[in-house]
């Protein structure tokens, strides 16, 4: 199985699979409409827009307004997607969010492009690493992060079938594509890659594919590690997380953003609760990015392979 | 008995309601509700045409936001005289386990609320995203915005005239609560609006000017409106009100803007208001 995603051979941006899931949502759902701010080539909406050109409204750059006109849009019976970088999607954001679409409980999905380091030479200011954190703290929020092409054009389309706020996460950058085109995609339902026995590694976006490699590398050292994809951050798959740790007994969790307030902080809380286990986390810690190359950054902030590899080694020899 | 008096003791009764609501929960927003009271009789009683068997989306019907959600006390007893709920319920405002929540909520399910506001600044979007809906969906009805003048102050107001304007969203007539006051005290000294009429209209929107606290001169200015809409531009009213207007003690002041009058207070404020349809 490890091997068989691994041999992927295209690459894509999974915001490319946002923009593609929402131009099939366009033909299949005529409640679905779509907002941007000043950022419609970026998030790959142009084909949505060209072909539903009045089910689109470009907003200009004014992201708060276009949050209480898509909760509006939702209070009217349509299902609004806005787009912008995952930046001004949350922080910039964040007490419309919490007023006109959280609280207000609209059924608004806000999709948000260029998360995360792997954003990269725009730098600190829009590769936004507490998005997460933020937008899993509110009631009500469902936060997905997907991993690649075809998981982030599934999600889009699944989404628009659930009732309710969402906060869907996907980046820039060229990625595998290894998901199989087979995999269901479901709200809240984590995936597994590959069985082992020594380690769970629940990891979530760019970070499925690091977590994948780490594991293949650390199988030829005999280690034997579970990777599981969390791309459903909240509500988060409790039964998949114990399940897997009940056989493993060990954990290790990666993704492209602040330790604080992420998924690993989601598992340790429910592990402490529920099920205390050795665990490490992979995420960027405490700090700010900085301009680069993606994987540069990532190697740089402790999110390249070498990084999966050594926290997992770290939690077995612990 | 005129229709124009009827609903004069409409509003009346508003008031009474909004002073004894607040002073039962010894906190609240008296002074904008008060001034506003004429306003949403006119709106709710005349002007609107909307249906209290409550549904969300508000298909074939007007729709109103209130944007400035402080003035709770006069929406909910707007509602409630309007037959979305009963007016005992008015009995709950601001305690715990009520639908009627310090600011409107859609979270506790209340009749007639589509929106939670009172974060300043947003009801205004919701509303235009409301009116798009409209439009989408070839229904010819208006919807309602009503802000402060201080919540103007807020970037995201003038963020939605651009869209509004831009997007032609000429379904919808916002008003603004013109009291010239705020929490700190008079717009001017806390944060001059200048030439509120030059800028609206710079913006692009069809602009009308009304006294707030003249019933007659309301329901003109909102059929006005309603005459100036659907020609491409959004329409707004600066409604000229007074703080506090029908209880003297309260009038033309910002300090009771968000205070809860005491007993004595209370009896002053309900002799000068006229019970005209009975208390809750």
């Amino acid at each position: 199985m490890l091997k068989k995603l691994l041999n992927s051979k295209e690459k894509k941006a999974t915001r490319d699979g946002f923009g593609d899931g929402l131009y099939e949502l366009g033909k299949t759902n005529d409640k679905v409409v779509a907002l941007c701010a000043d950022l419609a080539g970026s998030l790959k909406m142009n084909k949505f827009i060209e072909s539903y050109p009045l089910r689109f409204f470009q907003c200009g750059v004014a992201e708060a307004n276009m949050m209480g006109v898509a909760a509006g849009l939702a209070t009217g019976g349509y299902i609004p997607f806005t787009g912008t970088f995952a930046n001004f999607s949350t922080g910039r954001v964040y007490d419309q969010i919490r007023q006109s679409i959280a609280y207000s409980n609209k059924n608004v999905k806000i999709c948000a492009s260029h998360a995360g380091l792997t954003l990269g030479e725009d730098g600190a200011t829009h590769q936004i690493l507490e998005d997460i954190g933020m937008m899993k703290m509110l009631p009500g929020m469902t936060v997905i992060n997907p991993c690649d092409y075809r998981q982030t054009k599934a999600a889009t389309k699944a989404i628009a079938e659930h009732s309710g706020p969402v906060y869907l996460r996907f980046g820039r950058p060229g990625w595998p594509i290894f998901m199989p085109e087979s995999t269901p995609f479901e709200i809240g339902k984590g995936i597994l890659l590959n069985e082992g026995s020594d380690i769970s590694v629940f990891a979530t976006g760019h970070m499925v594919w690091q977590a994948l490699q780490a594991a293949d590398q650390l199988a030829g050292e005999g280690i034997s590690c579970e990777v599981i994809n969390i791309h459903t951050i909240k509500p988060l798959d409790e039964e998949i997380i114990l399940d897997s740790v009940s056989k493993t007994g060990r954990v290790v969790s990666a993704e492209e953003h602040q330790i604080a307030g992420g998924l690993g902080e989601s598992i340790a809380s429910l592990l402490a609760r529920k099920r205390p286990t050795k665990m490490g986390i992979v995420g960027v810690n405490d700090s700010f990015g900085e301009s680069g190359k993606p994987t540069d950054l990532m190697d740089k902030y402790g999110l390249g392979v070498s990084d999966v590899k050594a926290a997992i080694k770290r939690v077995l020899e612990s | 008995m005129t229709q124009l008096t009827s609903l004069e003791k409409t509003a009346t009764q508003i008031r009474r309601d909004i002073v004894r609501m607040v002073h039962s929960a010894s906190s609240g927003h008296p002074g904008g509700s008060l001034g506003c009271a004429d306003f949403f009789t006119a709106l709710y009683f005349s002007e609107m045409k909307h249906r209290p068997e409550f549904h969300m989306e508000g298909r074939g019907e007007d729709v109103f936001v209130l944007s400035n959600g402080h003035i709770s006390p006069v929406f909910y007893a707007t509602l409630a005289r309007s037959g979305y709920f009963d007016t005992e319920e008015l009995n709950s405002f601001r305690e715990i386990n009520s639908r009627l929540q310090g600011h409107p909520t859609t979270h506790e399910g209340l009749p007639g609320v589509r929106i939670s506001t009172g974060s300043l600044g947003q009801g205004l979007s919701v509303a235009i995203g409301i009116a798009l809906s409209k439009k989408l969906s070839d229904d010819d009805r208006y919807v309602y915005a009503l802000t402060g003048d201080g919540e103007l102050q807020e970037g995201q107001i003038w963020e939605a005239l651009m869209f509004a304007a831009h997007h032609r969203v000429d379904n919808l007539i916002v008003t603004v609560d013109w009291n010239g006051q705020q929490i700190d005290g008079p717009n001017d000294e806390v944060m001059s609006l200048g030439d509120l009429e030059a800028k609206w209209k710079s913006f692009g929107w069809e602009v009308l000017i009304m006294e707030g606290n003249q019933m007659e001169s309301v329901l003109n200015g909102l059929r006005e409106a309603k005459a100036r809409s659907g020609k491409d531009r959004p329409v707004v009213i600066l409604m000229k009100t007074e703080m506090g207007y029908g209880v003297d003690f309260m009038q033309g002041t910002h300090k009771w803007h968000g205070v809860a009058p005491d007993d004595d207070q209370l009896k002053s404020a309900l002799s000068q208001l006229e019970e005209t349809l009975g208390d809750y």
